[in-house]
């Protein structure tokens, strides 16, 4: 699947390929071994995120599993 | 199977539309919890174009996957609701996506929810997948979700427009799924298989148009040497 930077489409790649072996092979098994394709994931994420900084997509200030938490209220009842 | 309690309720002061359906996938939960990662592309996600991973973390002390995914999706939308988006803003919608994954207990919960566009429109999901109580080799995705808009005097058909656009993507994730198992499990889905009978045809179309192209060529030939007899 592309990556939102056209030019991290390749890393994107490789990485879900590393990750996607790692998930079935190893982690769903219960193996407890950490994720060993984090220097892909590192390489990867350094270009997405400079690509959501060029197109300036809002992805920050969000808390994990609480969007929410974030959701502006102020109109309320008004 | 569809169980849909359609229902309005006040939250917050703002009018929401809330969505519960439950699926079945007849899959076991590890091969769900695989496909999960692998859905995109598929033929029925032809709204979503891309896909990116932005934070992952492995508990290992508890084995969980922690992940947010952004998506980027169309905004397909009628007509009289165009008015709200200026022609000069992009119309892609970008979806933020978390999820953990707890082996142990063998469940996905995912939160799903778009980060532009929202006082127009605002979708936010949250799933449960777990294997089915009665079988295990299938698993159950239970699924909420709650449709706002704060466009004044608009809100209730851009919600309605809304519940209906989530439905329909609800369909197309479920096929979706459904094609990427099939794939994973080696079964080629129904939908190459009339993709490779159309191929098949055309190709065959083609042959034939060569063939009577050639014959006629050949025809031709045939007809100018014996003229060329004749003179």
């Amino acid at each position: 699947m592309n990556s939102v930077g056209e030019e991290c489409t390749e890393m994107k790649r490789e990485y879900d390929q590393c990750f996607n072996r790692w998930f079935a092979e190893k982690f769903l098994k219960g193996e407890g071994s950490g994720d060993p394709c984090n220097e892909l994931f590192q390489r990867y994420r350094h270009c997405v995120q400079k690509a959501i900084k060029d197109k300036e997509i809002p992805v920050d200030g969000v808390e994990f599993m609480e969007p929410s938490k974030d959701k502006p209220e102020a109109d309320a009842g008004s | 199977m569809w169980r849909v309690f359609p229902d309005r309720m006040i939250l917050l002061g703002t009018m929401v539309k809330y969505f519960l359906g439950l699926n079945e996938l007849r899959s076991s939960w590890d091969q769900v919890f695989t496909a999960f990662w692998q859905r995109y592309p598929n033929p029925y996600s032809k709204h979503v174009l891309t896909e990116d991973i932005l934070y992952r973390e492995v508990k290992t002390t508890d084995h969980k996957l922690l992940t947010r995914r952004l998506l980027t999706k169309t905004n397909r939308l009628p007509r009289w609701a165009e008015r709200f988006f200026p022609a000069n803003v992009a119309h892609a919608v970008y979806v933020l996506e978390d999820s953990i994954i707890d082996v142990h207990k063998k469940t996905l919960t995912t939160y799903t929810w778009n980060i532009n566009h929202s006082t127009v429109m605002s979708v936010e999901e949250r799933c449960v997948y777990c294997e089915n109580s009665g079988n295990k080799n299938w698993t159950e995705i239970r699924r909420e979700a709650w449709v706002s808009s704060r466009v004044f005097g608009f809100s209730r058909p851009i919600q309605e427009f809304g519940l209906a656009r989530f439905k329909s993507n609800v369909t197309k994730a479920i096929k979706g799924y459904e094609y990427i198992l099939a794939r994973m499990q080696g079964d080629l889905p129904t939908r190459t298989l009339v993709e490779t009978a159309k191929e098949a045809t055309e190709k065959a179309k083609e042959t034939a148009l060569a063939a009577k192209e050639r014959a006629k060529d050949l025809a031709n030939k045939a007809a100018t040497s014996k003229k060329q007899q004749f003179v």
